[in-house]
């Protein structure tokens, strides 16, 4: 289905209507699979159960990424096809990719204090997806300052495009703001490669909650559109009032 | 070209005369590093050691805080529309105003910042390079602004918002500025990736501001 069918709203209500159930299920069969062979797996002869928090943490930080990119194609979307749908995308995103950060952020820590002894440190990898995390925070706060969508959706697809431009000059600063600090010390880069008992559960779980971030954005697309159909019938009801 | 004169001319004029908005912000990176002996203490050592540290940050704030007042005057008294329906690219314009606006709050910073050098006990080879990187990375700093300055007279209220979404795209030059600084009197690669920096922004802010006041205003 070409992508400007769905620029209807209600023909993507539709849409949502009947993927919805499918993907839901394919989402709760993905982390049936997922939590099982996670559960399953070999402990690491170095890290022990700990390795296990990976099969969370990893699919939350690739989403985090992921997810500010679906942003910048939506922000695209906005500004230069003018697609009526891709503010909504942008804005039902955001909150899901600051939570996604928030997970990688948590997850982590709570693996790095038995492995390296403390909840944080101030490693390349951490601050610079903290930096992204205070960027989904500004992005989100932009939503909730101004009430028109359409206005508040311009100038959050300009903020998102100038974040994606800026995130690999932030993300290569602090990896070099590191080096220059800290010799990595605490932990081997490269190490040994993922043995395959640790790799598919891995994959697993990044495929649920890959379908788990589609899923969410499906149902707060349809929501927020919803939202703003009552909130014009609520404009219309008091502009009738007053006439 | 004499519309972008005319344009910094008169915002030169404005921020100078207006309020003193160009020596407020000097104050106040004065009354930061005022705060900074009282919370870590008056030992001569240590500040001399995080003096180019202090200093950047203590600028860092200073700029933000300067920027609300960039585009929200022209908005006030509806020169921003005249400018927008003018002639003259958006583009270019954004640029003389920031080039004014950096002038009147970014170079006094600079001028005092050996001042403030010689309170923390800094050595003169540390002093003029923390100056110098100053000069170099503050434009930085006003040209990131000016996106947010942008951002926030299009949403018709900025207050805290400003400072927050231009912090994280701040973090490269404060990184780069403070290890060039640190660095001195051997100028490697830190300054000129700081110098890489600013010429990026001075490419990057005023389009993006530009975009954002046309979207923002239609």
């Amino acid at each position: 289905m070409p992508l400007i069918d769905l620029a209807n709203p209600s023909r993507f209500l539709g849409f949502a209507a009947r993927a919805l159930p499918w993907l839901a299920a394919a989402t709760a069969l993905a982390f049936a699979a997922g939590l099982w062979l996670s559960a399953t797996a070999p402990d690491d002869y170095q890290q022990g159960a700990t390795v296990k928090i990976m099969f969370i943490h990893v699919p939350n930080a690739w989403l985090a990424m992921l997810v500010w990119t679906v942003m910048s194609v939506a922000g695209l979307g906005t500004l230069v096809w003018r697609h009526p749908l891709a503010d909504v995308t942008a804005k039902c995103a955001a909150p899901l990719g600051a939570a996604f950060t928030f997970l990688a952020l948590v997850t982590g820590s709570l693996w790095g204090r038995p492995m390296w002894g403390t909840y944080w440190v101030w490693d390349a990898r951490l601050t610079s997806v903290l930096v992204l995390f205070l960027m989904y925070l500004g992005v989100i706060a932009l939503w909730h300052t101004v009430e028109d969508p359409a206005r508040a959706g311009r100038a959050a697809a300009i903020l998102t495009l100038v974040g994606a431009v800026n995130l690999p000059i932030i993300k290569f600063s602090v990896d070099w703001w590191n080096t220059l600090h800290q010799p990595a010390s605490v932990f081997r880069i490269g190490g040994p490669t993922i043995d395959p008992s640790i790799l598919t559960p891995l994959m697993v779980m990044a495929l649920a909650f890959t379908l788990l971030f589609v899923t969410l954005q499906v149902a707060a697309m349809r929501n927020e559109i919803l939202r703003r159909r009552v909130r014009t019938l609520r404009l219309l009801q008091a502009q009738g009032a007053q006439a | 070209m004499s519309a972008l004169a005319a344009i910094l001319i008169r915002d030169l004029r404005a921020l100078w005369r207006v309020g003193g908005g160009a020596l407020v912000g000097a104050l106040f990176f004065l009354a930061v590093m005022v705060l900074v002996p009282f919370a870590l203490g008056p030992d001569l050592a240590l500040l001399r050691r995080i003096g180019p540290a202090v200093l950047w940050l203590g600028a860092l704030l200073a700029s933000l805080l300067a920027l609300d007042r960039l585009f929200a005057d022209d908005a006030a008294d509806g020169s921003l529309d005249l400018i927008l329906m003018g002639r003259a690219p958006l583009e270019l314009v954004v640029l003389a105003k920031a080039a004014a606006h950096w002038l009147a709050t970014g170079l006094p910073l600079v001028i005092v910042s050996p001042l403030l050098a010689l309170m923390l006990d800094m050595e003169p080879a540390a002093m003029a390079a923390t100056a110098l990187t100053l000069a170099v990375g503050t434009p930085a700093l006003t040209f990131i602004g000016v996106i947010g300055a942008a951002l926030s007279v299009a949403l018709r209220r900025g207050g805290l918002l400003l400072p927050v979404l231009v912090i994280p795209l701040a973090i490269p030059v404060l990184i780069f500025g403070v290890a060039a600084a640190a660095g001195a009197p051997s100028f490697g690669a830190p300054f000129t990736i700081l110098c890489a920096l600013t010429l990026f922004s001075a490419v990057l802010g005023p389009f993006a501001a530009a975009a954002t006041l046309r979207h923002g205003l239609e």
